[in-house]
């Protein structure tokens, strides 16, 4: 699977576990005060991508969503 | 439905002690126990669900329907405690679940995070360092438990909480009695008091010290229990936990992996040669030996279907981390030892909120123990040839208590 995505971080449910940090540090941080996630770019890079979708896989606390983005100008509408 | 009688039940953990330290379980065990979700009996004569394959395991740890509370009635212990175990629990919060458990954890969240622990990886290197430097000098042959497995992880937690390292023999000792199976339930009750009265006497000299030192513990002290957020109490017990988990978790990794990496020379060279690889190779090993063989015990608050079967609320459940990382539906080929396969989906740290918080620490840990050892011994080979290595069976960590090695 490959595209564009769009990622959401959810602090609540985070537990600071690092795992989105080690597999895509240009996407995931950790926040300096508490150590829970922070997203660095909602919208990653389309090389990206499938680091993201491991990152999903995982997080122990299921913290992290990712939707495909819409390509707002080619899109194909018949 | 009929209800097959206890005793025809297989019980869970199986004890062999003949097993290769190497392999969680044997091929009989493994037909036994891997696969859908089966019912086994415990040493408590408590019966439990275990759940054994990856998804199944990922499942079963993330869902808010099964506790970690080991106090609810029903829960699937693998030990008998003594009346008036759960006295004093305050703190403890890998036994507690939801809102209570996120409070305290997320005390220590910013403690062990990547960046945090990067810089404390001069003192690892350091503590691997000194500790290599012992083994030198006392062998060829020498104890790599001893010297190495064992010290490295110790000094470092200590150092990170503000333990006395000078302690080690006091801690060390009932740290291991309370992972242990075997040990009689007044005994475990004992050195969970003992430890928890020298972890207060610590606390409370560090609350009364005030602005100085700048250790975890001292930082709570400040931070949280001059603030009114966190009770002595609940920072004694979280002391305790991490002193325990700080000890023989790594410790076991580092005496497994080069006792696993010895009997491939090749792979051992490679890890003086390649050490840029060398966080790959962590994750492998800690999929391959996955020390925490007995798996994680829970409690079921509602009734979940796992892997196709109903557990009810009120039963019991076991997540075998172990067999987890040897299902072939997660892992091609999954018991052949490959340092270049993509194992970071291994469960070996657990998963769910409670996934290990020290995993970047253990990580870290592993790694500069492994490459050091490579280049400073690069002939490093087992000093027994025949004869059983003395193994860890009852303990809910498993590991090896002596690797002798000579150079």
């Amino acid at each position: 699977m490959s595209g564009a995505v769009r990622v959401r971080v959810d602090r609540e449910r985070c537990c600071g576990a690092g795992n989105c940090v080690v597999t895509a540090p240009e996407v995931f941080d950790q926040d300096d005060a508490d150590g829970l996630v922070l997203l660095r770019r909602a919208e990653p890079p389309a090389d990206a991508a499938d680091r993201v979708r491991l990152a999903v896989e995982l997080c122990p606390a299921g913290a992290i969503t990712v939707a495909p983005r819409p390509v707002p100008e080619r899109s194909s509408t018949p | 439905m009929t209800v097959a009688p206890l005793t025809d039940l297989p019980l869970w953990p199986p004890t062999n002690l003949d097993r290769d330290p190497l392999v969680p379980l044997d091929a009989g065990e493994r037909r036994r126990f891997a696969g859908p979700v089966t019912r086994v009996r415990l040493p408590t004569d408590a019966t439990a669900w275990l759940v054994t394959r990856h998804a199944d395991v990922k499942q079963m740890l993330r869902h808010p329907g099964f506790s970690a509370d080991l106090t609810r009635p029903g829960f699937p212990l693998l030990r008998r405690l003594a009346p008036g175990a759960f006295g004093d629990r305050r703190g403890g919060f890998i036994r507690m679940d939801g809102a209570e458990h996120a409070r305290l954890r997320r005390m220590l969240t910013a403690e062990f995070m990547i960046r945090n622990v990067r810089r404390i990886e001069p003192l690892i290197r350091q503590t691997v360092d000194r500790a290599l430097d012992e083994l030198h000098a006392a062998g060829p042959p020498a104890d790599l438990v001893t010297h190495v497995a064992l010290p490295v992880p110790s000094m470092v937690i200590c150092h990170l909480l503000g333990v006395p390292y000078a302690d080690h023999e006091f801690f060390q000792e009932r740290s291991r009695t309370l992972i242990d199976r075997d040990a009689p339930p007044e005994r475990v009750q004992r050195h969970v008091r003992e430890l928890r009265d020298y972890l207060h006497r610590l606390v409370e000299a560090k609350v009364a010290a005030g602005e100085r030192a700048d250790d975890l513990l001292s930082r709570l002290a400040r931070d949280r229990v001059e603030t009114g957020e966190l009770a002595v109490d609940e920072l004694v017990g979280m002391a305790v936990l991490l002193l325990i988990a700080g000890h023989e978790t790594t410790a076991n990794m580092i005496g497994l992996s080069t006792l696993l990496l010895l009997r491939h020379p090749a792979r051992y060279a490679a890890l003086r040669d390649d050490a840029g690889h060398a966080e790959g190779l962590v994750d492998e090993l800690l999929r391959y030996l996955s020390i925490v063989r007995t798996g994680l015990p829970r409690l079921a608050t509602e009734d979940v279907e796992i892997g196709g079967r109903l557990i009810r609320a009120g039963e019991g459940a076991i997540a075998v981390l172990s067999l987890a990382n040897r299902d072939r539906t997660a892992f091609d080929r999954p018991d052949e030892f490959d340092p270049y396969r993509a194992a970071q989906q291994h469960v070996a740290f657990g998963f769910g909120v409670h996934q290990c918080i020290g995993q970047p620490l253990a990580r870290a840990e592993l790694r500069i123990a492994l490459v050091e050892l490579a280049r400073r011994f690069p002939r490093l080979r087992p000093a027994v040839t025949a004869g059983r290595l003395p193994t860890r069976d009852s303990s809910v960590v498993y590991g090896l208590d002596a690797l002798p090695v000579t150079w």
